[in-house]
Parts: C-alpha cells; sequence; structure tokens
C-alpha cells in the first residue's frame, strides 16, 4: 500500500474490510414463517447488514457485520425477529 | 439496498444502534450514487473514514468542523466553473450533499451555512441532530433540549439538566428564503426520501433537519433508536414540516399527529431525561417541556382533529 | 505592455492571466482591491468560466477554496494579517490535503491594537503551515511570483499551496510600472491544472481528508515534508523557465554587494530597495556591507544562504515580525542552519517597521553601528529593537 498525496482513500466502501460481528451481544434471527417480506428491517440497519432477498422469502443477515442493536427485533412488525444471546 | 450496494458500506465504526448512520444511508438511498459529500468533523466522519478505510461509495471530503457549507460552496461553484470551461460535461451535475451534525450547523458552523444559504449555492444541506456533541462525548450544543443532561449541562443538586430551550434551526435556514427548508425524521422514513429528493430537485440551496437519535449519548438501549425517533414526532417534540419559498414564513406540517402522546412517554425511556423522574419526580419540569411542545404544535398546527 | 499599477491590481492581473476556475475571498485591508478586481474581470466577461464566492469570511474563503481545488478546479484567494489568522487552521489543512491553492498576501500587522499598515507578522505566523512563502519587493515581483506559484504549487512533484507575500500599502497602494505578459505567453508557462490525486467525482468516488489514524499520520506528515523538499528544486526550475520566457531574473536568495561584506543584513520585501540604496551610501563611505534578500521563506533556503553569508563577520536579520519572548523568525532560522558550520559568523536580530513604522536610514545606521559593536567584541543583548520610543513605555 502506499499512502496517495493528502491520503485519498481511492477504494470506495473498504470498510467492509473490518468486520463488526464482534462487537454483537445478542444476535438477531429472522422466523421464515412470520417474516413478510415487508424489508423495514432492512431499511432501519444502521449497518447495511440486512440483504433483501425476494418477495415471500426473509431477508439475510450478514452476521459478519450485524452489531446486534435489535432495531430489526424492535420494528419488526410481525414479531419476526428474535434477538438471542449469543454465546462466544 | 444493503451491504453490497449500499452507499454507505458496511463496517463503519459507529455506535450500534446509530441514528446518524441510518440517516445517512435513507439520505443517500434517496439521493443515488450521482452525488458529492461532504461532511463536518463529528461521529459520523470519524466512524465511517478511518484510514486507510473508507465506508463511503460516493465520492466524499472532510475538511474541518464549522466549514461544511463553505466547502460545499467551493465543490459547486468549482462544477459550475469546469462545466462553463468545457473541461466536464455540460450535464455533469452532481448533488452536493452536505453533512453536519447539530454542533457543525447549530454552533460553529452557522456562519458558514447562513453564507452558503444566502449565495444561493445549488448545495443540500443535511443536519443529523442527536442534540449534543457526541464526538466529545455528550456536551450541549445550542440543540439540546430543555430538560436533557448532557456533560456541560449535567443534572445537579441546583440545576436539572441544560435550562435552554432547543435553537429552532430550521426556521433560521427559512429565514434565508431559500427554496426548500424542510424537517424529517429516521422514524419517517418515506417522508425523509420525499423531502431529500425534493431539495435536490430544486434549484438553490435547501436545508433538511433530520432528529438521528443516539442511544450511546441519549442513554437508551440501541434498539429504541428508530422508536425514541418516532415518539418524538408522536409526541410533538418534533414536528415534521415543510418550507418553500412560496411562503418562508408558513411550514406546512407534512405529518399531523392524531391523538398526540404525552412528552411523558418520550423522556422516560432516555437516560439522559432520568433525573426529571428519580429519585422525586420533576412534574413542574415535565410540564413545563409539555407546554412548550404544546403551544408548538399550536403554532405549527400539528394536531389532527 | 508596461502599465502603471497598484500592487494589488498586480497580483489580480497575475490571477486573472492564470484563469482560475473559483476565486473564493473576502474583503480586509489592504488587499481588497484583488477581490473587487476579481468582480469586476468577471462582471465583464474577461474571465468567462471563473466563478468568484464573495464569502462570508476569509475562514470560508479558504475553505471554499479546498472544496473546488479538491473537485479539480484551479482556485486562489487573497488577505492580510487578521484574515490570515482567521484562516489560519485552513492552512493547515490546504496543504494537509495537497491542494495547490494560491494565495495573496498584503502583510499587515495583527490586532491589538487593530493596525492596518505594514509588517510580517501574519505571514510569519503561518510559516509552519506547510504552505510555500514567496515575499515580493515591489509590484513587478508581486505579479511575477504570483504567475509562478500557480506552477510551483500545481507541479505534480510538489502539490503544496503557496502564498505570495507583498508589504502593505507600500506596495499594495503604491503605483509602479509593472510589466505585463500577455495571455498567450502565460498559458504556454502555466498550463491548465489537471489533478489525479484528488478528484471529487461520481463516476470514480474518493474519499479526501479522513481521519487519520497513529499508524499513518507521521507518513502523511512526511510526504508533505518530501513535498516541500521537492519545491525547493522546482522552484528554481521555474525561476529559469520564467527568466527565459519572460527576461526576469529570480532566485530564492538575492546578494548585494556581498563579496567582501564583514556585515550582511537579510532582507525581506519591500525594504531590500531602501537597504540596497543605504549599502550604496556606506560603501561609499568605505563601509563593507552586503545584503541578502529572501524572495523564498519556505521551503527555507538553507542550501543558498549558508555559502552567502557564511563568511560575513556578523549577519544581521531586519525583522518586521518578532516571537515575543524570544526575537526574530529569520534570526531562529538562520541561527539554525549556521550553527553546524564550522566557519560562521555572529548573528542578531532587528526588531523595526512593526505596525507601518518606517524604516529609515538612521534606522539602518544604527544597526551597522550595532553589528561593529559585535565585531569589537561587545555583548548586545538581543533582539535589538530599532526606532523605539522607549521613553513612552
Amino acid at each position: 500500500m502506499k499512502i496517495e498525496p493528502g491520503g485519498a482513500i481511492k477504494e470506495p466502501g473498504s470498510s467492509i474490510a473490518y468486520k463488526t460481528g464482534g462487537w454483537r451481544t445478542f444476535k438477531p434471527v429472522i422466523d421464515a414463517e412470520k417474516c413478510i417480506s415487508c424489508w423495514i428491517c432492512v431499511g432501519f440497519c444502521p449497518d447495511a447488514a440486512i440483504e433483501k432477498t425476494e418477495k415471500g422469502k426473509p431477508p439475510i443477515i450478514d452476521y459478519d457485520y450485524c452489531k446486534g442493536c435489535g432495531i430489526c427485533a424492535n420494528e419488526c412488525p410481525k414479531n419476526a425477529i428474535e434477538m438471542i444471546f449469543e454465546e462466544k | 439496498m444493503s451491504e453490497a450496494t449500499s452507499l454507505l458500506a458496511s463496517g463503519h465504526r459507529a455506535c450500534a444502534g446509530c441514528g446518524a448512520a441510518i440517516a445517512v444511508r435513507q439520505v443517500l438511498e434517496a439521493a443515488g450514487p450521482n452525488t458529492i459529500c461532504v461532511n463536518a468533523t463529528g461521529c459520523l466522519e470519524v466512524t465511517t473514514t478511518p484510514y486507510p478505510q473508507t465506508a463511503w461509495r460516493v465520492p466524499w471530503i472532510h475538511v474541518a468542523f464549522e466549514n461544511a457549507a463553505a466547502v460545499a460552496s467551493g465543490i459547486e461553484a468549482a462544477y459550475k466553473a469546469l462545466r462553463a470551461k468545457g473541461t466536464i460535461p455540460k450535464d455533469k451535475k452532481p448533488n452536493v450533499i452536505a453533512f453536519a451534525g447539530d454542533g457543525g450547523t447549530f454552533d460553529i458552523g452557522l456562519q458558514a451555512l447562513s453564507g452558503m444559504l444566502e449565495r444561493g449555492h445549488d448545495v443540500l444541506y443535511v443536519c443529523y441532530d442527536n442534540e449534543a456533541y457526541m464526538n466529545t462525548g455528550i456536551q450541549r450544543s445550542s440543540s439540546t433540549p430543555f430538560g436533557a443532561a448532557t456533560t456541560t449541562s449535567p443534572a445537579g443538586k441546583v440545576i436539572p439538566g441544560e435550562m435552554r430551550k432547543k435553537k429552532p434551526i430550521a426556521l433560521i435556514a427559512a429565514a434565508h428564503d431559500i427554496p426548500y427548508v424542510a424537517t424529517a425524521s429516521i422514524a419517517f422514513p418515506a417522508d425523509l426520501k420525499r423531502k431529500v429528493k425534493k431539495a435536490l430537485e430544486v434549484e438553490g440551496p435547501s436545508f433538511l433537519h433530520i432528529l438521528a437519535p443516539c442511544p450511546t449519548g441519549w442513554r437508551f438501549g440501541t434498539e429504541k433508536t428508530v422508536e425514541v425517533a418516532r415518539l418524538a414526532v408522536e409526541t410533538g417534540v418534533f414536528v415534521l414540516y415543510e418550507i418553500t419559498n412560496e411562503d418562508p414564513l408558513k411550514p406546512i406540517v407534512t405529518k399531523k399527529i392524531k391523538d398526540r402522546k404525552p412528552v411523558e412517554e418520550y423522556l422516560k425511556l432516555q437516560g439522559r431525561f432520568r433525573h426529571l423522574f428519580k429519585p422525586v419526580k420533576r412534574q413542574d419540569i415535565i410540564d413545563k417541556i409539555q407546554e412548550e411542545v404544546d403551544r408548538k404544535c399550536k403554532l405549527f398546527g400539528v394536531d389532527e382533529d | 505592455m508596461m502599465r502603471i499599477v497598484k500592487g494589488n491590481e498586480a497580483a489580480a492581473i497575475a490571477a486573472k492571466l492564470a484563469k482560475p476556475d473559483v476565486v473564493a475571498a473576502y474583503p480586509i485591508t489592504p488587499s481588497t482591491d484583488f477581490p473587487e478586481k476579481i468582480a469586476e474581470y468577471v462582471a465583464n466577461g474577461e474571465l468567462p468560466h471563473t466563478q468568484f464566492i464573495p464569502v462570508e469570511s476569509e475562514h470560508s474563503a479558504m475553505s471554499a477554496c479546498i472544496g473546488a481545488s479538491a473537485a479539480g478546479a484551479r482556485a486562489c484567494t487573497a488577505t492580510s494579517s487578521q484574515g490570515l489568522e482567521l484562516m489560519h487552521e485552513m492552512l493547515f489543512i490546504a496543504s494537509g490535503m495537497r491542494l495547490p491553492i494560491v494565495l495573496y498576501n498584503a502583510n499587515r500587522a495583527l490586532s491589538a491594537p487593530i493596525n492596518i499598515w505594514c509588517d510580517h507578522q501574519d505571514s510569519i505566523s503561518a510559516r509552519d503551515t506547510g504552505w510555500i512563502q514567496f515575499y515580493g519587493e515591489n509590484n513587478q515581483e508581486a505579479l511575477d511570483l504570483m504567475l509562478m506559484s500557480f506552477r510551483i504549487a500545481e507541479d505534480p512533484r510538489v502539490l503544496l499551496p503557496a502564498m505570495t507575500c507583498i508589504d502593505a500599502f507600500i506596495c499594495t497602494h503604491t503605483f509602479e510600472p509593472v510589466d505585463i505578459p500577455s495571455q498567450e505567453e502565460v498559458d504556454a508557462f502555466l498550463p491548465p491544472y489537471k489533478p489525479t490525486h484528488v478528484k471529487l467525482d461520481p463516476d470514480e468516488p474518493m474519499t479526501l481528508g479522513p481521519f487519520g489514524v497513529p499508524e499513518y499520520y507521521q507518513e502523511m506528515r512526511y510526504a508533505q515534508h518530501l513535498a516541500m523538499k521537492n519545491a525547493e528544486k522546482v522552484i528554481d526550475e521555474v525561476f529559469v523557465d520564467f527568466e527565459r520566457r519572460f527576461g526576469r531574473k529570480y532566485s530564492k536568495v538575492s546578494p548585494y554587494m556581498i563579496e567582501d561584506a564583514e556585515i550582511i543584513l537579510i532582507t525581506l520585501g519591500s525594504v531590500s530597495g531602501t537597504t540596497k540604496e543605504f549599502i550604496d551610501k556606506m560603501r561609499k563611505g568605505g563601509k563593507k556591507i552586503g545584503m541578502v534578500k529572501l524572495t523564498v521563506l519556505r521551503p527555507f533556503p538553507s542550501k543558498e544562504l549558508i555559502p552567502l553569508i557564511k563568511n560575513a563577520r556578523v549577519v544581521a536579520t531586519l525583522e518586521r515580525n518578532i516571537s515575543l519572548g524570544y526575537g526574530g523568525a529569520i534570526y531562529a532560522d538562520l541561527a539554525g542552519i549556521l550553527i553546524n558550520e564550522e566557519k560562521r559568523p555572529l548573528l542578531i536580530d532587528f526588531i523595526l517597521g512593526l505596525g507601518g513604522r518606517d524604516i529609515t536610514f538612521n534606522d539602518l545606521e544604527e544597526i551597522v553601528k550595532a553589528c561593529e559593536k559585535l565585531i569589537e567584541g561587545e555583548r548586545i543583548e538581543r533582539p535589538v529593537w530599532i526606532g523605539v520610543k522607549k521613553e513612552l513605555v
């Protein structure tokens, strides 16, 4: 790696190299039966760690980045997401 | 839009449940990739760009705390000049969006903001408001609401937290008679995104004031960021409105509230107001907050019959 | 083409010839003619693509220049005194981000008390900001140095901002004949600015001004240091090319009558002219006095200076500045470069000409007398204040 003059970073989105999943204490788990694919959780995730899929299927949580804040579980209109204590 | 496409990528170091990160994601979803961002010093800048990594997938610049609006002015002017000169195509006109917190907007950046608005630069200025200097450890700003405890407006034995009321920043921006001003909340993403699009459509400066709760500074559970933001609107503490320069003196409420909830519901969720409930309930202060909210809601016409 | 113009206008003409993309400036005496002139050129269509931003402060002037330069524009501004101080924070950021912004500074004293007249405290206080600093002696130099500073700053080996400083009123408001080059000549000398290290372009998203963690901060400062070292060479190259094209010779240091000089006076800015006349007079009286004018203060021209001054008996710096509690800034710089020389002169700093106080032959005579005492072995407490009405204090 060479530092650009002025320290410009020329690799957009390179923060994905840093996995924030290790910050988590509670892990969100989606109940596919209850999920209505409304994607509300996707839009509210501060970490862009929830991925839309297709209608009828639940979104996918990327545990590499999920910090376990629990907003998704709190905002889910169907209570389809449970926060489970994560054994390390 | 998610980790592969989110214009604010995963891996940033904002606290779990960060309201500012949600705000930025929502703004960028509405703005799209043809956008240049200017970021004032603050949590957002620090947590998203620890060298040599960046969470930004759009061009982004940070210069200092107090001058996001001035830097944005320069970028907008540069694009105008480069288009006029023919260095870049005539239709190359990216959005220029400045992001700053309440410290960088209400306080230290107010002069530069006023200058940018007055000069008419085609810039959208977004204030993500978490009502204190969070990056330095929760000091009061002129956005900190009455009654809130911060490290420089502590809940003491004599003085129960912040004793000044919040500065009406969006109205101050609107007083510049600019094309578009709005308030928004991360709890109402459709409303927020519509306002971003509208702000970017107008020629000239626009100002968007987004309430972005901070679990760390407001002291509530990280899962409650959106809930608290929603309650701020439902209690009338934070009014969602927009102002166009058809009548800069007349805010139009975009989210009327039916059966407005008492402010107590909003306050009791947050540790920064805990001293109003324990060890003795300070009904006098809660009443004062409620009276002020009632007065504001009446002025704006928030209540739906 | 020869024209009789004020120093401020000479600088504005240089900026105009550089065809800047963005000029962001705020009025301040005595540099205000500069933004006025730029606004006039723009209003008259003489700078058809230039965006003039009449900002609300000098801080925003430099901030807007930083934004513009980061977006790939050629950006410049002008200021003086309090304005440069208000910009101070941004000066560091412009150089740290490696943005070749050009600034014209009218050297004026700093408050308090408020004073609009000449001294060098403003830009001297900015010498650690990572900007290249030029000091012009007259209006022609103001124009020439401004023009050259664009080319030097934008050189890919340098990429540092540059300021050209001239003396308040003595130059800024004095009419002098100035040879103005043609646009064609300037276009041939100064190619368009095409940065690759920074760009704010959605087609190629970059993050500029990130959070510099301890693992990398020092490397970025070191890179700035290397850029300043490169500037030493580039300045010489550009001076040579400028002379070839325009016939006017520049050098970082300009010696005058130093071959046999026992006393060498070090000058900055307009006092150089007075000092030369004074030396002519003193030489007639048999005194072996010489002068070295500094045109470039940063990067400090150590290599060029040492051989010129090391054989003198006394080197005296004429300082229109003071680091209170220490002395003159140039003295400190010179002491630093001479201390490791085996043969070195005595060194002394004279504080004079602050806040618009005229520098007269009498003052210079007093300086020479003090230097002679030093040669005779007398100890003199430094810095020496010249022309102070001590009875008032």
